[in-house]
Order: C-alpha cells, then structure tokens, then sequence
C-alpha cells in the first residue's frame, strides 16, 4: 500500500503543474499585467509610470514563460511563470496583488466553509441514507411514491430558491433564526442552523433517490433472500446487511468530497454572509487578483487528489477483497 | 432512559433554554455587545481594498478611513454649498504666489504670472493619535515593538495582541511623512503622478527613494514640502492651482505618523497580514476596533480624540429639520459603529426591516416595497415604511453619466456639420427621462451639461436647459420632439438614417463592457433609441480590459461612462473635456478625445478664477460650447435614496464629506424596544409540521408492523 500512495503522489507532481500552466495560461489570456496594474490601482488618475511602478513591485514587469534577454537557466527563471508558481509547491502562496498574505488568509477562512460544510454533509447523509431506507422499506406503497414524487419535486427546484425561501419563512416570517451572518465559538450556532437545513432539505431529493438505487439493487442479492430466510426482520435485514453492503458507493461519494469541504460553497456563503472560503476565488477574479487565483486552484486539485487517494484507501477499509498494489 | 432518549432532551431542554435566554431568536448580533454604549449598525458589500490614505481611493475605503484618519481641512456638515473649513488646522492656509524669480505677486494675478503658491498649514496644538502598538515606548523613550523578535511574534496573531500601546501629539513633520510617502514605490499611491505634476520637488523625490525603505521617509527631505515649525508646514506647488485646497481634504493628505512605517514594516508583521493597509493609525474620531472584511469591521471612539462641537451653523431648514438640536455638543455621539459583510440585497433589505441595521440604501428589487411616486413626481414611502417610522432621504449625486462620441472618429467625430449635426440628432433621439423611469426606477435627473446640481456653475431652470436637445415650455423643461432630430439628420446627409456612401442604414458601433444578462435589455433600449433615427446601432460588448484597451487606443466609436466629483468645483467636470486630457492622445481623462481650442482657452481661465460672477460667465461660455459641439449625450445624474430608522438622526446628505459619522446619533432605547416589538418569533407553524410529520409516519409505522407481524396461513 506503502509503494501505491507513493506513486500517487508522484504522479500528482506533473498533474499540478498541468494545472498550474492551465490557469496561468487561462489567466493571462483574459487578463494582461497591465490590466490587473489597472484594476489594483482604480479608474482615476492611472498614468503608464504607476502602472510601470505597480508591475516592478509585484514582479509583473518580467516576461510571461520565456526571458529573451536573459542566458541560460535564467531564460526561464526571471519569468512571471516560474518566479510565481514555484513556491507553491511548497504550500508558500506567498502575498496577493492586494498586498495580503495568502496563506494567512486561506487559514482564516477555511474555518467557517468547514463550520457549513461538515455538519452538511454528515446530517445530509443520515437524512438521505434514513430517507433511502425508509423508501425502501415501504416500497410500493403510498409512502415510497409519495416521496419518490417529493424528491423528484425537491431536485427540481433550485437552490437558490431554498435559499432566499428559507431566509424569507424562517427569518423573516418566524424569526426563529437570523437571516444571514456569522459569529465564532459557540455563538457560531444559530447562524449554522438555516444553511445547514436548508443545504440538507434542498440535497435530500438527490441524495435519497441515489441511495435507494443503491439499496434495492442490494436487497435483490442472494445474501439478503438468505437473511430473511432465516428469519431475520426486516429493519434487521435493512441495517446489518444491506447498508453495510452499500457502503462502498456511499463512501466513494464522501471520502472524495470531504478535503473539498474546506472549499466552501460560494451561493450559500455569499447569502447567509459567511466569510468562507466560497468566495474567495471568485472576489479574486473579479478584480484581477492573480495571486490568489493560481493559489485557490492549486489548493483545490490537492485537495481533489487527495480526496481521490483516500477513496482508494477507503475501499481497503470497507471491501477486504480490494487490495491496492 | 435511553441514550438517544437522552440527547433528545437535552437538545430540546438547550433549545429551550437559549429561547428563554434571549428575548428574540433572530437577533444576529451576540449578547450584550452593546452595553451601555451607543452603537451604530451598518453593513458593506464589498471589503474596502486599502486603508492606507495614501493608496484608499474608493467611496468603500473612504466610509472607514474618513473616520480614521484627519486631513488639515473638512467640509462643512451643514452648510451648502459645500463649504470648507479646518479640521486639525488651526485655520484655512495661508497661500502666497511668486513669480518665476521668487518676487510675491497679488492673488488676483493670472495663471500666466505665477510661477509657484506657497500654501502655509499651521495645525492645532494637543491633537493626539489614537493608542497604538506602533507608539508605544518604554521608561527610557525607546519603542517597544519596533524591532520585533520571534518570540515576540510567535504569540502575535492580532494587533490587538500587543499588550502595550501608546501615543503622541500631531506634530507638522506627520503631515509631511504623509505626502513623502504618496511617491514611495512600496505604496503605488493613485494620485503620486498626479501629484508629482504639482508639488514641486515630488518626481526628484520619488527618483531619490526609489530603492529605499520605507523607514528612510523621514531621513530624507523633499524640496517642495517642508516643515517650518512643530505645528506648521508649507507646500509648494507649481504655478497657480486654486482647486488644492480640496486635495488637502482628503485623507491622501491626512497625517502619517514615521513610527507607523517603521512599525509595519517588520516582516513578521507582514507575514501575519498585519499591515498599515489593514490596520491604520490616525487622529479621527474612531479607530479600527476589529478588521475582519469577510465578516465585520468594527470602530470604537477614539479615547484620544480631540475636542470638536456639533456644528451649529447650516442651512436655514436645518433648524427646521431638527438637525441643529445637538448643536455646540461634543463630538462623536456614536461610541462604536459595527459594520457588516452583506453581498446580497435581500437579507440586507429583511435585516434592515427588522431593526438590525440603521440604515439602508434601496435596491431595485424592493424598490415598489420601499417607495411610491405621488401625483406630482415627488418619491414618498409607501404605508408600510411609514407606519416603521422610516425616514427617506433622496441627494442628487455629484456625478454624471453620459454617452461619449469618439472626436478621432472619422463619421460620428471631428468638427465638421456634418458630424455635429448627426451628433446633436443623437442626443435628442436618446430618451434619457424614459431611460431613467425604466432603468433607474427614477432615480435620476436628465443632465443639461457636464456640472451635476450642487456644484458651482449648474443652473436650474431655463436658464440651465440645454437648447440644442430641450424646449422650454411652460416652466418645464421638454425634450425636443423627434422630428427635430430627424430634420437635422436630414441636414448632415443621412435622410431616414440612409448613409449616402451605401445606400444602407448607416451603422454605429457602441463599445461597451456591459454583456451580463441584466444589461441586455438596456442594450436593446439604446439600439431602439438608435432606431428612431434610422440608424442600425450595433453593440460591440466586450470584456472591461478589451473596452479599456479601446478607448486608450482611441478604436471606440460611441461608449458610455460616467465620472463621480473628487471635490465640489467645475474644474472637476470641465476636465473631462479639456484638449491635453485626450485619453488616446495624452492618456487623460477626455474619453472622447475633445479638441477645442476656444474652450481649452475657457478651461484654463476658469480654474485659475475664484466663484464668482465672472467665473460663472466663463463656464456658461464652456456649456454653450460643448452643448452645440455635443461630443456627449449628457445622461444623467443619478439620484441616491436612502431610508434610515426613526432612531437615527443627524442625517443630512454630504456627498463630499468622508467623516459624517461623527455627527451621526443613535436613540438605542428606543431601537432595543422596536427590534423587540418587530422579532416575536412565531413559533405554532413549526410544531404544526412536527404534528403532521407524526401524522403521516405513524400510520406507516403501525402499517409496517401489521405487515411484519403477518403470517402465511
């Protein structure tokens, strides 16, 4: 197992760098040093000797990936490229356009993505997987059809609906939770409690219908006919041996997600004014702001690697038949 | 009891608890946070990008360091027109003019005669910095935190960390640091080029310390600025610039102390985001209490701050309107102001209905919500704002939008009749009174010229009216009728839009950065407006950088933009227009690249004249030119509401003045009872849906069990 994360390691090297001349490339096609001197510095006032003095400051004066005036390595090295993408290897995201400390804000702001995001996702599996197996524990009857049309109705609708819906019934009309805003420690948790069931009410109707997909193409396997044929109950066959054999595609759905959860989510923080990290990227490329950009990309596919190479470690755990090599 | 049993109760009996704690549940501010002190509630949509006055330069930026910081000169609250007066000066400068040999010359000589101004500043004695880490010293007058350590700076997250903190007396030298600094390449001040073409000596300066650090400021002396004494300090300026004295109101010349450079400059305080841009160090009335812009930036009265009144001169309805009742009180009434990040207008607007902000601007979504129009034009609150107690308050803005003609352009530009006329058929056939009803809901005024009201040389009534494009009729202003626009199309060659050399419509390219969904359907508008002219207007929608890239090339032909007063003087529109600002020629402010020679000459004369008569004369002679050349459609000048809680007072709109938060006041009783009446929480429906939850699964459940109890017989 050793020798397998090893190469899965090793193999994220070149992806991170494709990634890392995608973005800069993707970047600098849209935006030009001078534009993002432009936006940094405002509309007024702009002369070509500020925009010349931002750039020297920032490191943005060089050329692009080649230095034709330089020799040897050198070529290479006195790049924008080179000069702002290697340290990133090293996790050092260094100072933003705006003159921010990256890493110091990244810190700063994964807290509360991750305050969202994992009771979320935890209450949202327990709601689905109870929802899934309650389905399929009254299948054909009122009951499964009826929820199957109201989740059918529930993925149909879109979450921004819930979102504005949810602030409207349970801030505005009861006033049971605040509207939006955010606060740290304890005070953090009647803030939580409407994006948090409103992220859980607007994910049940996928959420559930995939994993009663799951569980019924599990209940027609031969184990399950054998586990009721000795005379175990229903509930007993649903939980011991269904779930547990439905565990694998649960787990690759989570395990994958879980190192994005720092991430944050962009509408639902941007509504309910949660300073996550959901936001960052896009405020970033709304004013030009490179440094960040290359950072937030370059965290979010390690983290996504991650997320892969924990799934496969996963599998081990659940499934005694995989082994990695 | 079981154990799940027992989690049951303990979350319900929390619930219940915290329920019982607080009188409403949906308050978002943590108990007791206001105490027995006077808060402000407010929110921001956007985190201000800089705080260090030599870089803010956003009406964002200003809301918080205008407070922070103290230029040597204010705007009048009250009184309009706007009005300066001193702030930490003891008076309004003195100003001395000298010819090019050094001899004085009269104020009242021209521009011509005057090679340099003096401007002598004296500020007042005993003003004090807030407290600050940056000025705290030991028993010996060393500073504590100057040359930070490791181990210092490893239980260093916060500024507030620092346990020490200390301060020092406003001296002349901190208002000299500041303008040193405006050129520091460190720092890319927006205004150092600007600058460096008035202030003598400040291009050499910025060439002497190109490679210094910023703590070799204060070693290093500038030619133009100089300190004269403790209290006093002159700038030199070249020539003749009246309109510097607005600049010196502006935190840009606001004072920067050597120790907050020599303190913020430690890496280990950069590394940790602990920077002048973040956490700024001034005299004003307030200091930065907390600065975290993805969530809350909260300011506190400044223990230092020194003693100022309440105005007790304005207007003559001011008295009226109550605004002088805290007249000749000390200042600032608010003793903390918390403002939130709130990017989307719904839950600002729903906050703001409940009491947990002061105040609001309106959005166009709740706009029918908020306000109606009565029979005569007038904006009034609708019945529910009123029954709120709602205060609404409407200012004409000081600036100005407009659709510019590219004068390099060889059908739409140039001098000739032929274009004149096309242009001045444009600017009839563009509806803007319908584009402001549609667009704007409103809010807005048709501009007549380049000055928005409020600032010297508008004039209202017919004797402001732009002739070339309204009538005046009746008392009222009219746009002319369609037919006046096709008649001059007519006369510059294109009869019913046909352009002769096609034989087809004739095509206009209107450059814009506007291509989002919302601005389709006012792109769509001015294509119409196009249309009524027989002109076929084809929209060339690009990303901002492209648009800018074309208008410095001078490649656009019709664009639209629009320019927010720096300071309340003509000079401040009429640039816009002026020869050498050519944006494609010089890199200046003149978008459409306007030559005039005649009201270049104009320009020149009227920013070296004081208001008066004559000036006005002179600026009456610019309008008619511009308005008859029509390199613009004039737009228009849009109209700011905003709504305020009955508990808030001491609002009058100051489009100028950055530092009104000192002279704002908060009836906290008052609002705690309101917030109070307004957040019952209704608690029936939810254990309405706990009971039909019941009543749905219960019979399920019971079905379930007869079904697993069932036997084959």
């Amino acid at each position: 197992m050793f020798n397998y994360i090893l190469r899965r390691i090793l193999y994220a090297f070149p992806l991170l760098l494709g990634v890392n001349i995608l973005t800069f490339v993707l970047f600098f096609i849209v935006n030009s040093p001078d534009d993002m001197a432009r936006m940094q510095l405002g509309q007024k006032h702009v002369t070509e000797q500020a925009i010349d003095n931002w750039k020297l400051q920032r490191g943005y004066q060089l050329p692009l990936f080649i230095n034709q005036q330089e020799t040897g390595l050198n070529k290479i090295k006195q790049t924008i490229f080179y000069q702002k993408s290697l340290r990133l290897f090293v996790f050092d995201f260094g100072i933003s356009d705006s003159g921010r400390h990256i890493g110091a804000d990244i810190q700063q702001r994964m807290w509360p993505s991750l305050a969202i995001a994992l009771p979320s996702l935890l209450v949202g599996l327990l709601v689905n997987i109870s929802v899934a197996l309650m389905m399929v524990l009254f299948r054909q009857s009122y009951l499964e059809f009826g929820a199957i049309v109201l989740c059918i109705i529930i993925m149909s609708i879109s979450s921004l609906f819930y979102i504005i819906g949810g602030q409207f019934i349970m801030g505005k009309l009861l006033m049971l939770v605040p509207i939006s805003g955010y606060d740290t420690g304890v005070n953090a948790f009647k803030f939580l409690i409407l994006p948090v069931l409103i992220s859980v009410i607007s994910g049940v109707g996928a959420g559930a219908r995939w994993y009663r997909t799951l569980f019924l193409e599990e209940i027609e396997q031969d184990y399950v006919r054998t586990a009721r044929a000795k005379g175990l109950t229903e509930t007993q066959v649903l939980f011991k041996h269904v779930l547990k054999n439905a565990m694998i595609p649960i787990l690759t759905g989570v395990v994958v997600v879980l190192p994005l959860l720092f991430m944050g989510s962009l509408i639902t923080e941007s509504f309910f004014s949660i300073p996550g990290l959901g936001s960052y990227t896009i405020d970033a490329i709304n004013s030009q702001d490179f440094a960040i950009v290359r950072a937030m990309v370059f965290l979010g596919s390690v983290l996504y690697i991650i997320g892969l190479l924990l799934t496969d470690i996963s599998y081990t755990l659940v499934d005694p038949r995989v082994r990695l090599s | 009891m079981i154990v799940w049993q027992k989690i049951i109760f303990f979350i319900f009996f929390s619930v219940l608890l915290s329920a019982c704690n607080e009188s409403v549940l949906n308050n978002p501010y943590p108990k007791g946070i206001e105490g027995k002190q006077s808060v402000l509630y407010s929110s921001f949509s956007e985190r201000p990008k800089h705080l260090d006055p030599a870089k803010a330069y956003s009406s964002n930026e200003y809301a918080f360091i205008g407070q922070i910081y103290e230029p040597p000169f204010q705007y009048h609250f009250l009184k309009r027109p706007y009005e300066l007066e001193p702030l930490t000066a003891k008076h309004m400068p003195e100003v001395h003019y000298f010819d090019a040999l050094g001899q004085p010359v009269a104020e009242t000589s021209t521009s011509d005669e005057v090679a340099y101004s003096d401007y002598i500043i004296e500020i007042r004695s005993g003003i004090k910095f807030q407290p600050h880490p940056a000025l705290a010293i030991n028993k010996q007058g060393q500073y504590l935190y100057h040359q930070l350590g490791t181990e210092e700076l490893a239980d260093i997250q916060l500024l507030a960390d620092f346990k020490q903190t200390g301060t020092r007396e406003l001296t002349a030298a901190d208002y000299v640091q500041q303008i040193k600094r405006l050129v520091h390449p460190e720092i890319s001040s927006p205004i150092a080029e600007l600058m460096k073409q008035y202030i003598v000596g400040l291009g050499d300066y910025a060439q002497i310390i190109k490679d210094k650090p910023r703590t070799a400021l204060r070693d290093n002396p500038i030619k133009g600025v100089e300190v004269l004494d403790k209290y006093r300090y002159k700038i030199r300026i070249k020539g003749k610039y009246p309109q510097f004295i607005f600049w010196l109101a502006m935190p840009f010349f606001a004072p920067m102390p050597w120790e907050a450079d020599a303190f913020y400059s430690q890496k280990g305080l950069i590394d940790k985001n602990i920077t002048l841009d973040w956490q700024p160090l001034g005299t004003g009335p307030y200091m930065l209490e907390e600065n975290n812009p993805n969530l809350r930036m909260i300011m506190l009265k400044n223990p230092n701050f020194h003693i100022e009144f309440y105005p007790s001169e304005g207007e003559p309805e001011d008295k009226e309107s109550g605004l002088l009742e805290d007249a000749g009180k000390r200042l600032p009434f608010i003793d903390k102001a918390i403002y939130l990040l709130e990017k989307e207008t719904i839950p600002y607007w729903n906050k703001f209905l409940q009491g947990y902000y002061d105040g609001s601007g309106i959005a166009s979504d709740s706009f029918d919500q908020a306000v109606q129009f009565t029979g005569d034009g007038e904006a009034a609150l609708t019945e529910s704002m009123q029954a709120q107690g709602i205060q609404l308050q409407t200012a004409v803005n000081s600036s100005t939008f407009y659709m510019g003609f590219n004068m390099l352009d060889s059908i739409i530009g140039g001098s000739s009749e032929q274009a004149r006329k096309l242009r001045q058929a444009i600017a009839i056939a563009v509806d803007y009174e319908e584009y402001i009803s549609i667009f704007n809901n409103g809010r807005g005024v048709s501009a007549q010229g380049v000055i928005p009201p409020g600032i010297f040389g508008y004039s209202a009534g017919e004797r402001g009216v732009n002739h070339y494009v309204y009538d005046w009729h009746n008392g009222q202003i009219q746009r002319k009728p369609l037919a006046a626009a096709i008649k001059l199309m007519q006369e510059a060659g294109y009869a019913n839009g046909i352009d002769p050399i096609t034989g087809e419509s004739l095509v206009l390219y209107l450059d814009t950065a506007a291509s989002g969904p919302d601005d389709r359907a006012r792109l769509n508008w001015y294509r119409k407006q196009f249309a009524k002219l027989g002109i076929q207007l084809v929209i060339r929608a690009t990303d901002y950088n492209r648009f800018q890239q074309k208008m410095r090339n001078g490649n656009a032909q019709i664009f639209m933009w629009g320019w927010n007063a720096d300071y309340p003087d003509p000079e401040n529109f009429f640039f816009l227009l002026y020869g050498p600002n050519a944006k494609a020629v010089h890199g200046g402010e003149n978008a459409g690249n306007y030559q005039n020679p005649e009201f270049d000459r104009l320009f020149k004369q009227m920013s070296y004249m004081s208001n008066g008569p004559e000036r006005l004369a002179v600026i009456r002679q610019m309008q008619e030119l511009i308005r008859y050349d029509a390199p613009w459609v004039f737009g228009l000048h849009p109209k700011s509401f905003s709504l305020y809680h009955s508990w808030y007072h001491n609002l009058k709109p100051n489009l100028m003045a950055n530092n009104s938060l000192k002279y704002r006041r908060i009836e906290a009783q008052k609002r705690k009872q309101l917030r109070r009446q307004w957040n019952q929480p209704v608690l029936w429906p939810v254990v309405l849906i706990i009971l039909l939850l019941i009543a749905l699964i219960l019979p399920a459940m019971r079905s379930f069990q007869r079904r697993a109890k069932e036997t084959i017989k």
